[in-house]
């Protein structure tokens, strides 16, 4: 069996055993990447170089016993808008096309810790705004599963390379479902933590008070195993939070008798794809057969998640994204008179379309004279759609959905009409606005052939409960595709 | 004219806060150093830093806010306050809008016209930005971010001032206040306070406010009554002439006595407040608020009375002993070691004040430690040294802090009590100068002191002159 097909566990589990080594497996990914990336095109940044002299030291530390988890000399991908020291981290934008960061981010330090191999950094949609990954200033990314449509995003790098086979693992971020979205379109797994479970330091914000960084991967076991790896509790993140809970690898238990779940009734009306409705239900079927009871119900406010989220996300945005001012680092204009005009080139040559739509749409919001009528507002519905969250986990451990509307569209269809686009995020959105954990687990095909993503949302603090019911479904292979 | 006019003045105070690290990093907040030296990721506005609230800075900020009398809110925020600018690397400025950390306190001031209470609005807490510098030679600007994230808080008076008088009364009660907390050496020149002044003015007697105006750029406390005086009359005049005052904030150029339009109301900006994202709210216990109110020290009013009170000191050398805390501090030290207040008081009073005059010092650069004054003053009780040659010692221990015993030793600086010693050179000085002695004896009372001072003048000052009076005295008289 090529090493390629093994997922990061088993091949940590190989390199342990001194079966494989680090480099080995180093040297058949770095293959496997010239021969997709062409096709593909996942990462902005391969570090061939970078990454072989680390695969020997890790082996080195490997063989000394100085090494040993689960993830030790397996090497993975990480998300462009982590920073990553020595290593340029662009976001996928032209403002920070040269940004050589001067640290590590706090997740990505967990990682090597851990003895990650860290390949290289993912493409994605620029600054992680757009659900496509085509709003990456470096070029589109292609779904593996058909290079004629879109990967999803914005953590649509990550999400292919793992499909692809271009890495075992990757990091990615969610601040809308730049995780599960992607994941569902490419076939793969993905977990969006409880806020405050993985440090958001060194994480290029987008919009701080939903970002979080999570694992993608080939399967249960090894998300579980990448979100050990990476969450923690970090000083340096004043919405970090101290857990005990951290043992997520202890979840993994093919058992959901007795487990109450809950399908949004709202969530399977209008917009959604047939085929997709067909796969959740039919994922909710097994998960029923295998003990677990399954019931719909009405979770409210469904609606007014897009409109809250974009408008907490775009005021955050447009004060995060200030910094880059051509000032500092990254991208200045050539050609300027004065400071203002060159604020104002630098921008309007380093931002692309999506980045600036979301920059005015925040701006506006914040003004004097519009932050109660819009951005309060939207605080109130952000406090309601946790409440209604609430009252739904009181009666259910775990709540399914899908992860998208449809499987992954065509390339170029999304961005000519970004409302839609926008409303392609209504499974997603409101797990962010209420700072919930949430999966997406493959459960089927469409007729196309496309992947479609069951999403599993848990109670905060509750990753266990849905890696549990992920992992029994994993195991009944129902979903395998 | 002036007369049919009163000014309302409002007080925005920022204070530079005396912590060691940065308020949202552990950068070090120490003035100077090369440029960029004193920074992180954090306080350069890297990509994916983020802040952490230095706990420090909201004990100070909660420290000045019981001395002044303030409400506190146990639960406050920051928020981001947007605007470009390149000395702000993140181009927002983590401040507090919404819930300030404290509100709705006072202070009282005392001037020519008695004593009045002055409201403080409220206090918040924030960082102060990095520093330009503009090099018009080579047509660049350059920026240093070690002052940036240095921790600052804001203090906002009510509209209560009515002169300059009372302006700087109020500052002065302030920088005691904040000076005796620890919380910040208040250095105007410096810019570790920095005030700005929002004035206006209406008719006497009328209870509508009228337009202000907020000037910065005031280094001093002179600048400031002349920034108010100018300003007070460039209204007046503007309204006289049937012009409105247009609310603006403009810039005092105190060499040329006069001030220039910053910004008008009408291309103000739009700072875009909102609560900062990656600061959870700081939530302030009864606890946290007991701790800080036990660790309060003495304050000036309090301690000049004690002086007045329990060590008869004089209000007036009272008040300057109490004038910096410093200053109180070694006066108390020293007075502990030696157990004589008054004589501590005189040579702080006296010796010191004029030394510092003299060598263009302020209170706090005095380094010298009480244990050596105290010595200083044992010296002197026991007749080791005498006064004018304890000066000279005083001296010595207020610019190289010497230790007075071993000075004196090795200095040969022992007054001398051998009576026999004393005599032969009276005996000799009488010899040299016959003139003298017939004046005397002549009824020339003045004559004896000349021999006198000729005797400690050939005893190079080492003895008593009471001692040496009375020994002249004694030997014209035989």
């Amino acid at each position: 069996m090529s090493i390629l097909k093994l997922s990061a566990t088993e091949l940590g589990k190989k390199i342990r055993d001194r079966e494989l080594t680090a480099v080995e497996a180093t040297e058949a990914v770095l293959r496997q990447i010239r021969e997709q990336e062409p096709r593909i095109h996942a990462y902005v940044t391969v570090d061939e170089e970078g990454a072989r002299k680390r695969a020997a030291q890790v082996q080195a530390q490997i063989e000394a016993g100085t090494l040993k988890g689960p993830l030790a000399g397996v090497p993975a991908a990480v998300k462009d808008n982590l920073c990553t020291k020595g290593l340029k981290t662009t976001c996928s934008s032209n403002i920070l096309y040269n940004f050589v960061p001067s640290y590590t981010a706090e997740a990505v330090a967990n990682l090597e810790r851990a003895g990650a191999v860290v390949l290289g950094k993912t493409n994605m949609d620029e600054f992680a705004m757009g659900s496509t990954t085509e709003t990456s200033a470096f070029g589109v990314t292609k779904n593996p599963w058909d290079t004629e449509r879109v990967p999803g995003g914005s953590s649509g790098g990550s999400c292919a390379a793992v499909a692809a086979e271009e890495c075992f693992y990757a990091l990615g971020s969610d601040t809308g479902g730049s995780i599960r979205q992607p994941s569902s379109f490419c076939g793969v797994m993905g977990i969006k933590p409880t806020y405050g479970t993985v440090s958001r330091y060194g994480l290029i914000a987008y919009g701080s008070s939903l970002d979080q960084v999570g694992p993608v991967g080939k399967n249960v076991s090894d998300c579980a195993a990448v979100l050990e790896a990476i969450s923690s509790y970090d000083r340096k993140d004043s919405t970090s939070i101290p857990r005990k809970d951290l043992d997520f690898t202890a979840a993994l238990k093919a058992d959901v008798r007795g487990m109450k779940m809950g399908i949004p009734r709202d969530y399977l009306g209008e917009g959604l794809d047939g085929e997709v409705r067909e796969g959740i239900l039919r994922a909710a079927d097994v998960l029923r057969s295998l003990g677990a009871r399954v019931e719909e119900f009405d979770l409210s406010l469904t609606e007014y998640g897009i409109p809250a989220y974009y408008v907490i996300a775009s005021a955050e945005a447009s004060s995060n994204l200030s910094r880059f001012d051509g000032v500092k680092y990254g991208l200045r204009a050539e050609e300027y008179e004065g400071l203002h005009q060159m604020y104002k080139k630098s921008r309007s040559e380093g931002f692309g379309t999506e980045v600036k739509r979301r920059i005015m749409l925040g701006s506006f919001v914040l003004s004097s004279g519009y932050y109660d009528a819009y951005y309060l507002k939207a605080l109130r519905t952000k406090a309601l759609i946790k409440q209604a969250f609430d009252r739904a986990f009181a009666e259910y451990d775990v709540i399914l959905s899908p992860a998208a509307p449809t499987t992954a569209p065509r390339l170029g269809e999304s961005l000519k009409d970004p409302l839609k686009m926008y409303l392609g995020d209504i499974y997603t959105i409101s797990v962010n606005l209420a700072g919930l954990p949430a999966m997406t687990v493959p459960c089927g095909r469409d007729s196309k052939g496309l992947p479609i993503g069951l999403q599993l949302i848990g109670d905060c603090f509750r990753e266990k409960k849905i890696i549990q019911a992920a992992y029994a479904y994993e195991q009944s292979g129902e979903g395998r595709i | 004219m002036s007369r049919q006019y009163e000014t309302v003045i409002g007080l925005e105070v920022h204070v530079e806060l005396a912590t060691k690290t940065k308020i949202f990093c552990g950068c070090s907040t120490r003035f100077g150093g090369a440029p960029n030296t004193h920074t992180c990721p954090v306080c350069t506005g890297m990509p994916g830093a983020l802040p952490v609230l230095n706990r420090q800075v909201v004990e100070y900020a909660l420290a000045v806010g019981l001395a002044a009398n303030c409400r506190i809110n146990r639960y406050c925020k920051f928020d981001r306050k947007n605007y470009f600018y390149p000395d702000n690397p993140q181009n927002y400025q983590i401040s507090q809008l919404y819930l300030p950390v404290c509100r709705d306190g006072w202070v009282e001031i005392e001037t020519s016209a008695g004593k009045k209470t002055i409201g403080i609005h409220e206090i918040h807490m924030e960082e102060d930005a990095g520093k330009l510098t503009h090099d018009e030679w080579e047509d660049c600007s350059l920026v240093d971010y070690n002052r940036s994230g240095v921790p600052l808080i804001e203090i906002v008076s009510e509209p209560d001032m009515r002169n300059g008088e009372e302006v700087i009364a109020y500052l002065e009660r302030l920088r005691l206040m904040i000076q005796y907390l620890g919380a910040s050496d208040c250095k105007l020149q410096e810019g570790s306070m920095r005030a700005d002044v929002n004035l206006s003015v209406r008719p006497l007697g009328s209870d509508r406010m009228g337009t202000r105006t907020e000037m910065k750029n005031l280094n001093s406390f002179k600048a400031i009554a002349r920034a108010i005086e100018g300003e007070r009359k460039r209204q007046i005049e503007r309204i006289e002439e049937g012009r409105p005052v247009v609310q603006e904030t403009r810039r005092w150029d105190d060499n040329k006595e006069c001030s220039y339009p910053m910004r008008s109301k009408e291309d103000a900006q739009d700072y875009r407040y909102f609560p900062d994202p990656d600061l959870t709210p700081v939530v302030i216990s009864d606890e946290w608020i007991d701790q800080v109110r036990r660790r309060q020290p003495e304050m000036q009013p309090e301690k000049m009375a004690r002086y007045q009170e329990e060590l008869g000191i004089p209000e007036y050398d009272a008040r300057i002993l109490t004038s910096t805390r410093h200053m109180a501090d070694l006066f108390e030290e020293t007075a502990a070691l030696c157990g004589r207040p008054k004589e501590v008081s005189n040579w702080l009073m006296v010796e010191a004040m004029r030394l510092l005059k003299e060598k263009e010092q302020e209170p706090e650069d005095m380094a010298f430690s009480p244990a050596n004054l105290a010595a200083l003053i044992g010296l002197v009780d026991r007749g080791v040294i005498n006064r004018t040659v304890a000066k000279t010692v005083f001296e010595e221990i207020f610019s190289g802090d010497v230790d007075p015993e071993r000075y004196v030793e090795e200095k040969g600086l022992k007054m001398v009590n051998d009576q026999g010693a004393i005599e032969r050179v009276i005996k000799q000085v009488i010899a040299a100068n016959p003139r003298s002695v017939e004046d005397y004896r002549s009824g020339k009372e003045k004559a004896m002191g000349f021999l006198v001072g000729q005797t400690m003048r050939a005893m190079k000052g080492k003895a008593d002159p009471a001692f040496v009076n009375r020994l002249v005295k004694e030997r014209l008289t035989k």
